[in-house]
């Protein structure tokens, strides 16, 4: 394939016009010791029906992706309606690039708009920024943001925050030379508060959770919040937005910055990305918060009109004064999110959260009751641990029968290899739970 | 309300449009549950029926612009067309529906996609090694920022600052500061150009590394490179490769030829896949060999005939996110790459300088050329001679652009030149397109001359008129608020 | 040409200072308004902080740009402009007098000396 425009004799004409005959001489001013000699050593090229070809046979190597699927740990397999991708798949949205002519851009302006406003509802938060890369990585600008605050250098962080989130946090805060301290963990996989208290000294900037945590349990976020209060630090929340349908807002117990992965709204698994990071805050914040935002304003003719705003934080402005170097982020994903939400609705979210929840419940009570399985914690939203004699042997045997019962804690935590993280959404039905059940030897 | 319309406002309490049926589970008393602490209300969401939710965005979308509505010439975005298998390919289930941490063994065929594309990369950018783990450039550039912190520590050597170029882009200087080191700057000569003897100056052993775009952000390549490579070497300094202007040179030059140590790429510009309205892109890393254990865990390997994920390295700086990156972006730009093959690459970025200097000589005699010579992907002209004759700014030309039905260019960039107008064509735009962009160039110009305040007041057949921004940012308002 | 009244001293970043009494008042000169543009945001320091000559103390930002002020002295705040929150285009409208900035207790007059005159502070101006 190519994708040019020009006929042979266009070429010729344009090289006429530039007064030179070979296309090499536009390249002059670059020295010959770096030329390539030759061509590059790359496969030969496809066209279409070559391309399909090809992949296809790639894909059929891709066998998880058609297996009942109860993993989870921060990437969930929830549906994703129709009318979101019928209405992402439009190309005046994902062709065009950041919103630079607000004249010409109103469209994916008042989305992200409206993304904000759903997203600020929904954490109960003040301000909300255009999008981060994903749920890991916002967690680190929150945690840089914080240190800015407060003028601090550490953050302590309970060890139940996704491993891979406190491994972002520990790269971002090598660069701005951060420390980052990690609370254990009770036996009952939450945070140990006591110890917390302890941890927190005259040079903490905040302590970061995670809402439910890593393990699926719901944490005592208003001990974390006293905790906050108590010292004079700022409480960072990394939450699951579909956890919101049924739990209260972290706005309403104090926390100062949330963030988050909204792969769930709306977006696909894609083996680990691209993802949707977000990030809100309380309104006393909002010039130090990283990334872009949309506002409101009107145009000449004094209409509604919506505008990036707050540019001043931004790099291609402010340069190293800039609250974050952050420039492209994750809007399309944004947009998945803004129409799941405006889709789904206040019911229908409740309801998306309500069924994923009720499910757990029913493998957590399922699993109670037979005795032949170990539930560390029941406190949770949509995942559980669940410790199981022998679990190798028996996720394989559901492998083989084409279940994918979660995510072993070992690939984490060294030590764990009995223990498996479950999550379950709306797509789960009893009978796959039972036939999980059944695999795991617990029915 | 007039203007831009919103969800909330077709929003009806009782309305609804998607529905789950009864749960098949036994019911559950969530008071027990959750708990009475932790149980929140239903959250505050619109409440619209399905055919709302179409026709509002559908109505969104005709008020948005992409590269398929037109002619996109933002330069440094290189906005090419993106085409349609890339999307159909990365749109397929068995690729979509991939949990990251779904068993090795079943992932194979994305494992091996990912496998390849390091590859590949490295053979287009002459590097060792790739990463492909950073979600956007400037993802990528702190990416390969904290590697070379990491190299340097390692090494025994305390560096403290990093020099980029005055023309650099804003994310340079930002990365370094995010990486905890100081800027130093450096400028350009009256050639465009890094100024090599005040780069001797600037470069001492406090210097951790370079960070530089080639061709630069006035498209000019940098043809001293392999000099600036040497000054930085011989102080032990390490040389960064920003990619965003990698569309000038793929299969003609690799930075890692020129003595780049660390390169990103976005394959969101160079790779043909969309922007998204502001994102997802990706900003895959480069490295030299001797950083290799550097690299952001995991990358992918393959011993015998299995792909795997690598997490063995031990110098690594850590992760930059989650999981492995912005992986339905690279299988658009694995399908881009396989499409083209080497001589495809090579002539995409013939045809890229080509038309940006077609287009540059179309309109040479309407502004003043900071720099008069060849470019490479795109170039910079002034509209400084316009504002000082008819008052008409950059910005007023961008905006009457519009109204031709063309995308402006980017405006006020680079910092270096008054009243900037960056073009960037791209490769897969035509000539006539090219020619009609010109011929709105020249009426807006004799438009300036006649008429000044038509392009003060442009747009005049846009969904808004001129935005307000000053009012946006002195009143902010960040989301919505119903009016009682 | 921006104005540059008599009775003031200036910097080279385009602040402005008039003391009396041991005390300054401080603010952006004319010229630095009109290179900004139409200014969106101040952010000031507090009564009691402590400003450092040559240092920044605060930023002005307008749509598109964001500048540092730096002190024309050393001292302590005693005032602050907080109309300058609420209502940031007045140092568009007034940058001489309802925009002032702060006002701060001097540590060392003799720091005067090394500030610019209006005279020296015009040619620079007409040097740019």
């Amino acid at each position: 394939m190519r994708y040019i425009s020009h006929t042979p004799f266009q070429v010729k004409e344009m090289m006429d016009v530039l007064g030179i005959s070979e296309i090499d001489e536009l390249f002059e001013d670059i020295p010959d010791e770096v030329k390539i000699k030759g061509d590059l050593d790359l496969p030969l090229p496809l066209d279409e029906i070559g391309l399909k070809r090809e992949f296809l046979n790639l894909t059929e190597k891709n066998k998880a992706a058609g297996f009942v699927s109860f993993m989870g740990a921060g990437a969930y397999d929830h549906y994703v309606p129709a009318v979101v991708k019928a209405l992402v798949g439009r190309s005046e949205f994902y062709t065009a690039y950041t919103p630079y002519q607000p004249e010409r851009s109103q469209g994916i302006l008042a989305a992200i708009f409206e993304y904000q406003t759903m997203m600020a509802n929904l954490t109960g938060m003040d301000v909300v920024n255009a999008s981060m890369y994903d749920g890991a990585s916002s967690l680190a600008e929150a945690v840089l943001m914080a240190c800015d605050i407060k003028r601090k250098n550490k953050v302590v962080v309970s060890e139940a925050v996704h491993p891979e989130y406190v491994e972002t946090i520990k790269t971002y805060g090598f660069g701005y030379n951060k420390e980052i301290e990690v609370v254990p963990c009770t036996d009952l996989l939450e945070t140990d508060w006591n110890n917390m208290v302890d941890m927190v000294d005259s040079d903490t900037a905040a302590i970061v959770v995670s809402m439910p945590n890593f393990f699926g349990v719901l944490e005592d976020v208003k001990r974390a919040a006293e905790i906050s209060r108590a010292k004079n630090i700022m409480l960072i929340v990394s939450v699951n937005p579909i956890s919101l349908g049924l739990t209260i807002p972290p706005g309403k117990y104090g926390a100062d910055i949330v963030t988050g992965e909204g792969q769930p709204l709306g977006s696909a698994l894609n083996f680990g990305g691209p993802y949707l990071g977000f990030m809100a805050a309380k309104s006393e914040y909002v010039r130090r918060m990283p990334g872009r935002m949309v506002g409101e304003t009107v145009d000449a003719d004094g209409n509604r009109a919506f505008v990036l705003t707050l540019q001043a934080r931004e790099q291609h402005i402010r340069r190293e004064k800039a609250t974050s170097n952050i420039c492209s982020n994750e809007a399309l994903n944004a947009l998945a999110a803004t129409v799941y939400m405006a889709y789904l609705g206040k019911k229908g979210l409740r309801d998306v959260a309500y069924h994923s929840h009720a499910k757990a419940r029913y493998f957590i009570d399922e699993a109670a009751r037979s005795g032949r399985a170990r539930i560390i914690n029941g406190r949770v939203f949509n995942e559980v641990v669940v410790e199981i004699d022998d679990l190798e042997r028996k996720y394989q045997s559901a492998v083989e029968q084409k279940i994918l019962p979660g995510v072993k804690l070992s690939r984490f935590f060294p030590g764990q290899e009995n223990r498996l993280l479950v999550a379950f959404t709306e797509k789960r039905t009893k009978h796959e739970v039972d036939i999980l059940l059944k695999a795991l030897g617990v029915k | 309300m007039n203007g831009t319309p919103l969800i909330f406002e077709k929003s009806r309490p009782g309305r609804e449009g998607f529905r789950l049926e009864k749960a098949d589970v036994p019911e559950i008393d969530l008071i027990n549950t959750i708990g009475e602490e932790l149980l929140g209300r239903e959250p505050d969401l619109p409440e619209v029926s399905e055919v709302d939710v179409v026709r509002h965005y559908t109505g969104l979308s005709d008020m948005n612009f992409g590269v398929d509505n037109g002619f996109y010439p933002l330069g440094s975005c290189t906005m090419k067309y993106n085409p349609k298998i890339n999307e159909e390919i990365a749109a397929i289930p068995n690729f979509s529906e991939l949990h990251p941490y779904a068993p090795e063994e079943l992932c194979q065929g994305t494992l091996e996609i990912m496998y390849r594309m390091q590859k590949y990369l490295c053979e287009i950018t002459g590097m060792d090694f790739f990463t492909l783990q950073p979600a956007a450039g400037a993802h990528g550039e702190l990416t390969g920022i904290l590697i070379i912190k990491k190299y340097l520590e390692a090494s025994g050597k305390n560096r403290t600052k990093i020099i980029v170029p005055d023309s650099s882009h804003g994310t340079n200087p930002a990365t370094a500061k995010e990486s905890g080191f100081e800027i130093v700057k450096v400028s350009s000569g009256k050639d465009g150009l890094v100024d090599i003897s005040e780069l001797q100056k600037a470069v001492d052993e406090d210097v951790a590394a370079l960070m530089l775009t080639n061709p630069n952000t006035l498209g000019l390549f940098e043809k001293h490179i392999l000099e600036i490579s040497r000054i930085l070497h011989e102080k032990g300094a390490l040389l960064y490769y920003d990619g965003a202007n990698l569309n000038a040179i793929m299969g003609i030059a690799r930075p890692g030829d020129m003595g780049f140590d660390v390169v990103h790429v976005n394959l969101h510009k160079t790779f043909s896949t969309p922007h998204g309205g502001g994102g997802p892109g990706a900003g895959p890393v480069g490295v030299k060999a001797f950083l290799r254990d550097f690299l952001p865990k995991p990358i992918v390997e393959k011993e015998g005939d299995k792909y795997f994920l690598n997490y063995d390295l031990p110098h690594s700086i850590g992760r930059m996110k989650a999981f492995y990156g912005n992986i339905g972006v690279v299988l658009k730009a694995y399908t881009y790459v396989r499409s083209l093959g080497a001589r495809g690459l090579k002539e995409a970025s013939e045809m890229a300088v080509l038309n940006a200097n077609y287009l540059k000589k179309q309109v040479e005699d309407l502004f003043e050329a900071p720099v008069n010579t060849i470019c490479k992907h795109e170039f910079v002209a002034s509209a400084s001679n316009w504002k000082e004759k008819y008052g008409v700014r950059a910005l007023d030309i961008a905006k009457r652009l519009l109204d031709y039905g063309f995308h402006p260019p980017t405006i006020y960039f680079p910092l270096i030149v008054e009243e900037a107008l960056m073009i960037e064509p791209t490769e897969t735009e035509s000539r006539e397109t090219l020619d009609a962009f010109a011929d709105a160039l020249r009426k807006i110009c004799e438009e300036a001359r006649e008429n000044p305040d038509l392009l003060r007041k442009a747009p005049h057949h846009m969904p808004s008129k001129r935005v307000d921004e000053v009012k946006a940012a002195r009143e902010v308002k960040l989301k919505y608020v119903p009016t009682e | 040409m921006s104005k540059v009244p008599k009775n003031l001293l200036y910097t080279e970043e385009h602040e402005w200072i008039m003391v009396e009494d041991g005390r300054g008042t401080i603010g952006i000169t004319d010229h630095a308004q009109e290179a900004l543009g139409d200014v969106v945001y101040v952010d000031l320091p507090a009564v009691g902080d402590k400003i450092v000559k040559g240092e920044t103390f605060g930023t002005v930002e307008s749509v598109k740009a964001a500048s540092d002020i730096y002190a024309p002295v050393s001292g302590t705040v005693v005032e602050v402009n907080e109309a300058l929150k609420e209502n940031p285009e007045l140092i568009n409208k007034s940058p001489y007098e309802d925009a002032w900035m702060v006002v701060v207790e001097l540590d060392d007059e003799n720091e005067l000396d090394e500030l610019l005159s209006p005279e020296d502070y015009k040619n620079i101006l007409e040097g740019e």
